[in-house]
């Protein structure tokens, strides 16, 4: 459907991750110096102009599994690790704060609004560091110029897309839960009051009109719902006030990334065009140069969410699947390239396998992978 | 005046797309067939009227003898002609178009990707049948594909090419299939909400072009010459066809409009939208005066849930049926 996606997607869903590991990294005290480097090298790499520029390639929305994966490189572009089970549930929760915002969205232009709500809070977590500002600044730009001229049918395509992706995702997240945006059952909460969005009219009324043109007849009808007028619209330039409130940071009001999950959700079934995707992936990776990689000897682990179910499960010594120790030390040169190619190796492996069953694949594109993980 | 019936059971959710579901009434058979989307799969289930029997089907969009390469469906409809009913699936690949009961595939026409621009997304939607022979279906690029269909068999022929829209097509109707005369038979909608309205034949004739207010027209409909146009401002216009003129204006949704429906009999117009409420009006046209009456009847509101499609059952409109974004069931009322 929409080839216009992506860039909104990884802002969205890059800002949601950082709103996350923001919150986290302030509950766990740890030190702003560090604190600061882990926004900045990952801002730095999602606003990075490489970066950007393929996402604004028109391209089909990437499979969940895809996405997932760039995310996670994403994630660990800083010298902070997460094991594979948080990054599932930063995943999670992430899509799922996304998909409420697409949900509730009151007009398809407004997601927009929500992406730049998104880029104003990214903006003020690396304000310190101007270079990093300066390619939010760029980037905003470049979104602003390709996406302001955009016709509302074009969002909505844009919307349908991203709903269809979230199509069936129900995972409960308390927050949302507390505040009554999502029911018991997952589903997100549509009331019928409030102000209607920008642009559109409170229902009620029908007007009969003569063939001149000129109204003859005007009749109420009762709309079943307590709506009231718009509100004003929000800002679509570089800095502005948003109005809505869709994007804004919900974890700073002092709602706790306290996750209760209830996995009922596929990631659907292999996409034939992996093939293309990791190409695609491979020049994202790629993009990220062995120089932006901190130097730093020594990394930092992050309790990502702790949860009563693991907290048991340390106790019994259980473990969600992770080979290794909930949360391990880990040695950032060593592990970072083994653990990136590991990755990549498996899901290229897993790719690979698949492809033969339907077409015959060159047989080293798994290769090609390894072979520009091992440059970095 | 209505209230829910039991629900029927669907195998996946349906996708946020406009006009998703399609319903086909079998009479001599005592069953209705309905269709709806679910991203790259069509649910289709045939229900008896006697609400003891339901058989269900999955129908892919993909080209014939190629394994992988199944694509999203934008739209599913039936459509009925005097000689035979078909269902026609239009997806980001192409066209198919099936045996009524989603048995056979009849016909594929591959959509043409290579005079688009990259920059834009290509795919089919807006399906109609019209008079006697034809079915219509849109296209991206705002072109209107008319495809010739024999009485049988599997000779069905792309016609001609309608080249009046500039922007993507969202939906198409008609009236006065087969028997009626009409002056004019065919109503097409796009994304900047311009309406085009048409005669059929072996060359289509452009009767009347109803310019929008760049705002997309989601669903429309045609009847007794009128055309009812719902909006993503959630309004609903009435315009006489042939003319232009605007006859009525219904602030009708909070919400973009996702689907019209019109039982023809009874001048029933049920439109939903992503507001979570179905509304049901009475379409009153008096030629002699040429004056459209609209009067409010009816609501139902599906809690929390983006309507997605809404259709009537039977041409008095005594049932309609209703679908929603990420619900796995097609809900059902009746009148009282």
């Amino acid at each position: 459907m929409s080839v216009k996606t992506l860039p909104l997607v990884f802002i969205n869903l890059g800002g949601e991750m950082l709103y996350i590991l923001d919150q986290r990294l302030r509950a766990t005290s740890t030190s702003e110096d560090n604190s600061e480097k882990v926004m900045n090298d990952i801002v730095g790499t999602l606003f990075s102009k490489t970066f950007m520029d393929e996402l604004l390639k028109p391209q089909q929305l990437y499979s969940h599994r895809t996405l997932k994966t760039v995310l996670t490189r994403l994630a660990h572009a800083s010298i902070m690790r997460l094991n594979p089970a948080s990054m599932d549930r930063l995943y999670e929760l992430t899509i799922m704060a996304f998909k409420y915002q697409v949900f509730r969205c009151p007009r398809p232009k407004d997601l927009l609004l929500i992406s730049y709500s998104h880029i104003d809070t990214i903006r003020e977590l690396v304000k310190d560091t101007s270079v990093v500002v300066n390619q939010v600044d760029e980037t905003h730009r470049k979104i602003i110029e390709v996406y302001s001229s955009l016709s509302e049918g074009e969002f909505q395509l844009l919307r349908q897309t991203l709903l269809i992706f979230f199509q069936d995702m129900h995972v409960r997240v308390s927050l949302f839960l507390k505040n009554q945006i999502q029911n018991p059952d997952g589903r997100f909460a549509l009331p019928t009051s409030g102000p209607v969005p920008h642009g559109i009219v409170v229902p009620g009324l029908i007007r009969v009109f003569d063939s001149k043109g000129r109204e003859v007849r005007r009749s109420e009808f009762p709309a079943g719902g307590s709506y009231s007028s718009p509100v004003r619209e929000g800002s679509f330039e570089l800095h502005g006030d948003r109005v809505i409130s869709l994007g804004m940071n919900m974890y700073v009001l002092g709602g706790t990334v306290h996750s209760m999950f209830s996995l009922q959700q596929t990631y659907g079934t292999p996409n034939p065009l992996a093939k293309e995707e990791l190409n695609l992936l491979a020049c994202l990776i790629g993009s990220l140069k062995a120089e932006n990689m901190p130097r730093a000897e020594y990394g930092f682990r992050i309790n990502l969410f702790t949860t009563d179910q693991e907290e048991e499960e340390e106790a019994d010594g259980t473990s969600d699947g992770a080979e290794e120790s909930m949360f391990g030390v880990i040695n950032i040169q060593a592990m970072q390239d083994e653990q990136s190619a590991a990755e990549l190796a498996r899901i290229t492996g897993q790719f690979a396998e698949e492809e033969e069953q339907h077409e015959n694949p060159s047989g080293n594109k798994g290769d090609d992978l390894l072979a520009m993980m091992d440059d970095l | 005046m209505y209230h829910k019936e039991k629900s029927i059971q669907i195998k996946n959710s349906a996708s946020a797309l406009y006009n998703n579901l399609s319903v086909l009434r079998i009479a001599p058979r005592r069953l209705t067939y309905f269709t709806v989307v679910h991203a790259n799969v069509v649910n289709m289930v045939s229900a008896s009227w006697d609400g003891l029997n339901y058989s269900h089907r999955q129908l892919q969009s993909k080209e014939p003898n190629v394994a992988t390469s199944t694509s999203l469906i934008m739209q599913v409809a039936f459509c009925v002609l005097p000689s035979r009913d078909l269902l026609v699936v239009t997806s980001q690949k192409g066209i198919q178009i099936y045996e009524s009961d989603g048995s056979i595939m009849v016909y594929w026409h591959a959509l043409d990707t290579s005079d688009a621009p990259t920059a834009q997304a290509v795919f089919a939607r807006g399906i109609s049948a019209v008079w006697d022979n034809y079915i219509c279906v849109g296209v991206s690029s705002g072109a209107i594909l008319v495809f010739d269909v024999p009485s049988k068999g599997s000779n069905i022929t792309l016609s001609e090419v309608l080249e009046e829209h500039k922007e993507p097509i969202t939906d198409i109707a008609s009236e006065c299939s087969g028997s009626q005369e009409c002056i004019a038979d065919l109503v097409s909608a796009d994304d900047g909400g311009n309406l085009c309205v048409w005669k059929s034949g072996k060359e289509f004739q452009l009767l009347n072009k109803i310019p929008g207010f760049d705002m997309s027209c989601s669903s429309v409909k045609l009847w007794k010459g009128i055309v009812v146009a719902g909006y993503g401002t959630g309004q609903i216009h009435l315009f006489e066809a042939v003319t232009g003129i605007l006859h009525a204006e219904v602030n009708a949704h909070a919400r973009w409009i996702y689907s019209l429906d019109i039982a023809p009999f009874s001048g029933l117009l049920l439109s939903a939208a992503e507001d979570s409420l179905v509304r049901v009006w009475h379409l009153t046209v008096t030629p002699e005066t040429n004056s459209v009456e609209v009067a409010h009847l009816h609501n139902e509101c599906v809690t929390d849930t983006q309507i997605c499609g809404a259709k009537f059952c039977d041409g008095d409109g005594y049932a309609f049926a209703v679908t929603g974004y990420d619900l796995s069931e097609i809900i059902r009322y009746t009148q009282l």
